[in-house]
């Protein structure tokens, strides 16, 4: 039976080449890998290798033929079996075999959110327990870690050190150098070996000393950690928490001050969690290592030692992917996130002086964005600002601003104003620090100009 | 091993190389070049070798085919040549404790781990009853329930997450020891040496193995490597090395038995350089400009695994009739794996938003 050799596509592009050469003639006996012809593409020169055994019947194309489609049959070769079943079924074309992507994919939409999970109630008469951020991170590792022996830390200093902020005050004492590791200094590496073990089945908290050093070992976080469970068809999961100080510290100067958040929350298979109080960063650390995703867990330096209120509850875990109103308001809504909600309290607190009744949004989890409660408050207030320290370009601003647009268009005012620090590397020197970084003064002057005041 | 562009000095003299002046030769490098003994196979075990190697090598030949017939698309990375290389050393780990991580080029590592073709010739055509459900790709499988856990495209990325497999294994004292694959060229990546050293200092039941097929890409191994003698990569990090012919299965099956040894006794990880050839160009769309088709020929003909251990099935006795039936099987089974592939649906329109997260927030 006669097989059929078709013109290949030799690149993923390809759609016509020249049949420039033929390296074998009518009636030669060929084995599989034995070089036919060579075909010239618009970028190379290539080898066009015999797949079958068996004795060239008819060349069909001569050599010096231009514009030959891919999948034009251009020689015949008698199979070695003549009871086999051709070699080469009779293919489709390279076109209809990749069908243009079906028309019915434009309508079909992302699985809406479940309706999120309220925080846990509190019931009345709950003992407040008063503790800084540093201290509700710890305690959040230290319980998960009672809890389940698959949870260890991984880090620079973690250990032995304590943390380079402290924040892993007392683990190794507690649950000894099995499962809190020292690590050289080498990001790439140990998030690496990190994203493995998650995907071996424990479930390491990778600490970076700051966000800044992650940048060497975004690959691993990206192109290991977000995508691995959708390229593996939802078998293989990546449950990892990458934790440390993100966004600008005190005179540390442009390498050590910047705000990732924007660059984790745009990437599909992330969680981002960027928490404010103390309450939050204990509930929302302790779910990020439940989570059985991977998750970038962002804190704030300036806001290690801040002290806040806390529930004294066991186990207290809080939702992912839901925003938190700090302060009710009716005049107009200030969305934030991070060290940007203590700013916008306080600024909401100085535009009550002047007749102004803001609210404040704390969006916790950067990714997926709980725009729901953003959109509620914009229907109710009209007018929003959102307060971000970071920059302004493709920022967590930019994107509230595009949801206001898009969802909530009949709702505004007021053209939805971005309060951020100042389009430059974070200077050293103090007075150009303190002017390129986001302040409570500047979030009022927009709150009052969205509200024609 | 045959003539190759790269210079393939003696073991013995690079160990001497190895040692620093004055010290004598066996004590002053602390990493060790391992021994790498052949193994001595039974004959069934020589015709299941033969059979694997057999396998991959039709299997890539029919993926090229459909790639030249536009069903598969993208990036398609070929195995053949290198066929030695897996199925000696997965013939000797333990399926079910020991777990095996590669790059992109890893079609063959798949069917060396019991993978069933069909389903990963179906992910290469991007259908539904793919491995990854056809959201993979070729550079992009996974089966976990046969401790496979890619197929990872960011070259050296599979290095530090198999250390990290290794130190799963560690974690849980599950006996379990990492086979951690990567090329040539991901040898020069700086995060490899970062593996290197928390895996040895670490004690990590992980062996890395370099299967140097003599190009990155289009860029021989002495344009680009230093230290050309790759086994030797480990040395600053003290970690133990060997050289081993990967173009024999033998070599390859005694070699990592040896190093087996050593990992599963606590030692820490083993460094081992397999030096194989790979036929096709890097991926499907690359000319091959960089090396002679004379090269290639001279391999195929005096190094080819495949043929290397028919001879020496043949001296053993075994009949031409009986190995063409194999053959005929081995065909038959890539052959239902194409028609497969071809004749699965794509993944439904709604298979695009699922697996984002494993849950829903």
């Amino acid at each position: 039976m006669a097989i059929e050799l078709k013109m290949p596509a030799l690149s993923p592009t390809m759609e016509e080449g020249t049949l420039a050469k033929w390296l074998v003639k009518e009636g030669d006996y060929v084995r599989s890998g034995d070089i036919l012809a060579e075909i010239e593409t618009d970028k190379a020169t290539m080898e066009f290798e015999a797949v079958d055994e068996g004795v060239i019947s008819k060349i069909l194309i001569a050599e010096g033929t231009d514009n030959v489609a891919v999948g034009a049959v251009i020689a015949e070769m008698t199979g070695e079996d003549e009871d086999e079943s051709p070699a080469v079924k009779p293919a489709p074309a390279p076109k209809e075999a990749a069908p243009e992507p079906a028309p019915e994919i434009a309508e079909v939409a992302p699985a809406a959110p479940v309706s999120r999970a309220e925080d846990p109630s509190v019931p009345e008469g709950t003992a407040m327990t008063t503790i800084t951020v540093r201290e509700a991170l710890r305690d959040a590792m230290a319980e998960e870690m009672r809890k389940d022996d698959r949870v260890f830390v991984m880090g620079e200093e973690v250990a032995e050190y304590q943390g380079a902020y402290k924040v892993t005050q007392g683990l190794l004492a507690e649950f000894g150098g099995k499962r809190v590791i020292d690590t050289p200094i080498t990001e790439h590496g140990f998030a690496g070996i990190g994203a493995g073990a998650a995907m071996g089945g424990l479930k390491p908290v990778v600490e970076f000393m700051t966000f800044n050093f992650a940048m060497q070992a975004i690959d691993q976080i990206i192109n290991s950690a977000a995508k691995t469970n959708y390229m593996s068809g939802g078998q293989m999961r990546c449950p990892i928490v990458f934790r440390g100080p993100n966004g600008a510290a005190s005179r540390v100067g442009a390498q050590h001050s910047q705000n990732y958040g924007p660059w984790y929350a745009s990437v599909p298979g992330l969680i981002v969690i960027a928490p404010y109080d103390a309450a939050d960063a204990k509930g929302l650390l302790k779910a990020a290592i439940q989570c059985p995703d991977p998750v970038v867990f962002l804190e704030n330096e300036l806001l290690y030692g801040r002290s806040f209120e806390i529930p004294d509850i066991d186990d207290y875990t809080l939702p992912i992917g839901k925003a938190r109103i700090m302060r009710e308001g009716a005049d107009v809504t200030i969305v934030s996130y991070s060290i940007g909600v203590g700013l916008s309290l306080e600024a909401a607190d100085k535009l009550a002086e002047v007749g102004i009744d803001a609210e404040v949004i704390d969006l916790r989890t950067l990714r997926p964005l709980d725009t729901a409660t953003v959109l509620n408050s914009l229907k109710k207030t009209n007018r929003l600002v959102v307060a971000e320290e970071g920059w302004p370009t493709c920022s967590i601003a930019s994107e509230i601003i595009a949801v206001c647009m898009e969802e909530g268009f009949d709702d505004l005012d007021a053209p939805v104003a971005r309060v951020t620090n100042e389009d430059v590397p974070l200077p050293y020197a103090a007075n150009l620090e303190k002017a390129a970084l986001i302040d409570s003064d500047r979030i009022i002057t927009a709150a009052k100009k969205v509200c024609y005041r | 091993m045959a003539k190759t562009p790269q210079k393939a000095p003696s073991k013995s003299k690079a160990s001497v190389k190895a040692a620093p002046k004055k010290a004598p030769a066996k004590t002053a490098s602390r990493a060790a070049v391992l021994k790498t003994p052949l193994y001595k196979a039974t004959k069934p075990e020589l015709m299941e070798f033969y059979e694997q190697m057999l396998l991959i090598r039709r299997f890539e030949e029919k993926a090229g085919q459909l790639y030249g017939l536009g069903l598969i698309g993208g990036f398609c990375h070929l195995y053949i040549g290198q066929e030695a290389v897996v199925t000696g050393l997965q013939s000797a780990i333990e399926p079910g404790k020991d777990s095996v991580i590669t790059g992109y080029r890893d079609h063959g590592h798949m069917l060396a781990c019991g993978i069933d073709p069909n389903v990963v010739m179906a992910e290469l055509t991007g259908r539904a009853s793919g491995i990854s459900k056809g959201k993979g790709g070729s550079m992009h499988m996974f089966s976990v329930d046969h401790g496979f856990y890619g197929g990872h495209g960011i070259v050296g990325a599979q290095v530090s997450l198999g250390t990290g497999l290794a130190f799963g294994h560690k974690y849980r004292e599950d006996g379990g020891v990492c086979l951690a694959y990567f090329g040539d060229g991901a040898s020069n990546q700086g995060q490899v040496y970062e593996s290197f050293n928390m895996a040895e200092l670490w004690k990590l039941p992980v062996i890395f193995v370099i299967e140097n097929n003599q190009y990155a890409m289009g860029t021989s191994v002495n344009r680009s490597s230093s230290e050309d003698q790759l086994y030797r990569r480990g040395e600053s990090f003290r970690i133990p090395g060997m050289q081993v012919d990967g173009m024999d299965v033998l070599a390859v099956r005694g070699a990592v038995e040896e190093a087996l040894k050593y990992v599963r006794a606590g030692k820490g990880p083993v460094l081992m350089e397999l030096k194989t050839y790979r036929y096709r160009g890097h991926s499907m769309s690359d000319p091959a400009k960089y090396r002679s088709r004379d090269e290639v020929q001279d391999v195929r003909e005096k190094s080819d695994p495949i043929e290397r251990l028919k001879a020496m099935l043949m001296k053993q006795g075994v009949k031409e009739e009986d190995l063409k039936a194999l053959d005929k099987k081995v065909r038959k089974t890539v052959m239902e794996a194409a028609d497969f592939a071809e004749e699965s649906p794509e993944p439904e329109a709604a298979e695009l938003y699922t697996d984002v997260l494993v849950e829903q927030y």
